[in-house]
């Protein structure tokens, strides 16, 4: 079992920290974790750091069979468009072979293929990336990410730029391609009706500090919303007893 | 979308092969360009020898007549090279500036490297200075060298400043090419009327003084640079899909953009200082490379080289058949030939351009 957890985690840019202290109970293989929390407190930071492309205090206590690796955790940024004249095939190829040499195995591309396939994008595999929509360019990310078949993938807001069908496929895939390959997958997400149904735990992130985490359903709280999202908020049972978060007002 | 997804649809990895071979038989017939265009090179001239003389007189030196021989091998040979040798150099420079500087308009003009060899070369021209005191007979191009490597130690070292981003490195660049140029102008303005046509000679670039030490030195930043550049080309293909996309890919960005900085400088150094100034193979011939095969830089880096080279060779060509015996400065007509071509390229595959 793959298991996660953090440990007075901090990263530092420049001298200052700007996420610090973040102690997590312990993430299991299989599970989905939210990371939600404001514009600019801290997520994308969070990640970079735990992916170690940031430095700073504490430490990340990874359990797996892979865990000395470097690419058991992988991390996916938010989609910046890219205008390299790459089809989308090389770009994840590209994402395969870092680190490795210039020949490329059969069942390397034999993996992008299921791959690409799996995300409904075989389609796309000879288009250039230039040519693809903000939904198309976020699919080929979770692509590239997962071709290093990571052990942790931590994803910066990858609905962000998806219409409802795509943001509900790309969830309910990776919710279950996290059972399947017994994977922690964190996730940044602005949707937190989202992270009460996708994901069993939940890490809330405010002006740099970890200050709730646990099951989704009991750390997204009214008082919650209230404090770190200053909105004043019901979470109510639907007809199928699913809770929902109704949105009111911004808080006084 | 399942988990298990469909291997229905295996085609992908036949059509990456397919790809793949498409792009290396695009380099093969670059590389037969090139050849034919340095044999029509060596040909072409005051006298003109046919094709097959041409041909004999290199694989079969010793049946060659006398004069056939010198003419070939010793006065054209090291200029049709230098050529090839130059434009392989030039556009190589320029693809990984655009690579490292996420620019399209990045080439050895933007960084001020062609500037500063511009200036240092004036320096010597106009009044006898050299920089390097011990080699006076070398002084234009030893003083040309060193000022454009001191411009890219310059960059180098601003770049690994904290918080310096790839659009403060090209605006320091433009800054560089504003400054050298002005302190050109102001010798310009100083010189002497002899020493003034020698400076504007001098930025014209030209390859009539290439000798084989020359073409030998040309070459052989090629041979160092393109291994190095290929030992790192996934990381160089990672860096197009932007900084933080190849971080994530595990690329050490930081230090591949300094060390190919520092190969970018010799690239783009060596040539400049011993031929002048010339343009657009830089910029254009790695655009040329890009819109053939691809960003993929195992293919990307040999069609840049050969792009550069094509580009520079074939002017040789053109510029001798359109004014036979006058042979004028291959910059200029670079750029004269290379613009309606480009253009043309452009609008026929905008989808491949940048």
């Amino acid at each position: 079992m793959v298991t996660l957890k953090l440990d007075g985690l901090g990263a530092k840019y420049g001298s200052a920290l700007t996420v610090a202290d973040v102690t997590t109970p312990e993430l299991k293989g299989g599970e989905m974790t939210a990371v939600i929390g404001p514009n600019a407190a801290g997520k994308s930071t969070l990640f970079k750091r735990i992916a170690e492309l940031m430095k700073g205090p504490g430490t990340i206590h990874l359990d797996g069979a892979r865990a000395e690796q470097k690419e058991a955790i992988r991390y996916m940024p938010q989609d910046t468009s890219a205008n390299a004249v790459l089809t989308v095939y090389e770009s994840v190829l590209l994402a395969a072979k870092q680190g490795q040499g210039w020949r490329v195995q059969d069942h390397e591309l034999t993996y992008i293929d299921h791959l690409l396939a799996s995300l409904q994008i075989s389609d796309l595999a000879f288009r250039n990336l230039g040519e693809l929509s903000g939904g198309q360019r976020q699919l080929v990310s979770i692509a590239q990410a997962l071709v290093r078949n990571p052990e942790v993938l931590m994803m910066d807001e990858p609905t962000s730029a998806l219409d409802l069908y795509r943001q509900v496929e790309v969830l309910g895939y990776m919710h279950a391609l996290a059972r399947q390959k017994n994977m922690i997958v964190l996730i940044a997400l602005h949707d937190l009706n989202h992270a009460l149904r996708y994901c069993a735990n939940t890490l809330v992130i405010a002006d740099g500090r970890l200050v709730a985490a646990g099951p989704s359903a009991e750390v997204i709280t009214p008082e919650l919303l209230r404090t770190v999202y200053k909105v004043d908020a019901r979470i109510e049972a639907c007809s199928r007893g699913e809770k929902h978060i109704i949105i009111d007002r911004s808080a006084a | 979308m399942s988990v298990q997804g469909t291997l229905a649809d295996k085609t992908g990895r036949g059509l990456y092969r397919d790809l793949v071979l498409k792009r290396i038989l695009v380099l093969c017939g670059l590389l037969t360009a090139l050849a034919v265009s340095l044999s029509l090179d060596l040909s072409l001239g005051p006298a003109r020898y046919p094709l097959d003389e041409v041909l004999s007189a290199l694989f079969f030196p010793g049946s060659a007549e006398l004069q056939t021989r010198v003419v070939i091998w010793d006065i054209r040979m090291p200029i049709a090279l230098m050529a090839i040798s130059v434009g392989g150099c030039l556009a190589l420079a320029g693809a990984q500036m655009q690579t490292i500087l996420a620019n399209p308009l990045a080439s050895p003009f933007t960084l001020g490297i062609s500037a500063a060899a511009g200036f240092g070369a004036a320096l010597g021209l106009v009044t006898g200075v050299a920089i390097f005191p011990a080699a006076v007979q070398y002084m234009v191009p030893i003083n040309a060298f060193i000022m454009a490597m001191a411009a890219s130690l310059f960059i180098y070292a601003f770049s690994t400043f904290r918080g310096v981003t790839v659009q403060t490195i090209v605006l320091l660049g433009i800054a560089l090419v504003f400054t050298f140029n002005a302190l050109l102008s102001l010798l310009e303005y100083l010189a002497s009327e002899q020493a003034l046509a020698a400076v504007v000679f001098w930025t014209m670039g030209s390859l009539t003084k290439a000798t084989w030490t020359k073409v030998f030195a040309t070459f052989a930043v090629l041979l160092v640079c393109i291994p190095f550049f290929a030992r790192h080309s996934w990381a160089l293909t990672a860096l197009r899909l932007g900084d933080d996309k190849a971080a994530s890919f595990g690329v050490n960005i930081r230090s591949l953009r300094l060390k190919t900085l520092i190969g970018v400088s010799l690239l783009a150094a060596i040539p400049v200082s011993f031929v002048g100034t010339i343009g657009f193979v830089g910029l254009v011939g790695p655009h040329i490379a890009r819109m053939l095969v691809g960003e993929d830089q195992r293919v990307f880096l040999p069609a840049a080289v050969l792009c550069g080279a094509l580009m520079l060779s074939a002017t040789s060509v053109v510029s001798k058949m359109l004014l036979p015996g006058a042979i004028l400065p291959i910059g200029v007509i670079t750029a004269l030939v290379g613009v309606p071509f480009f253009f043309a390229l452009i609008f026929a595959d905008r989808r491949n351009s940048w």
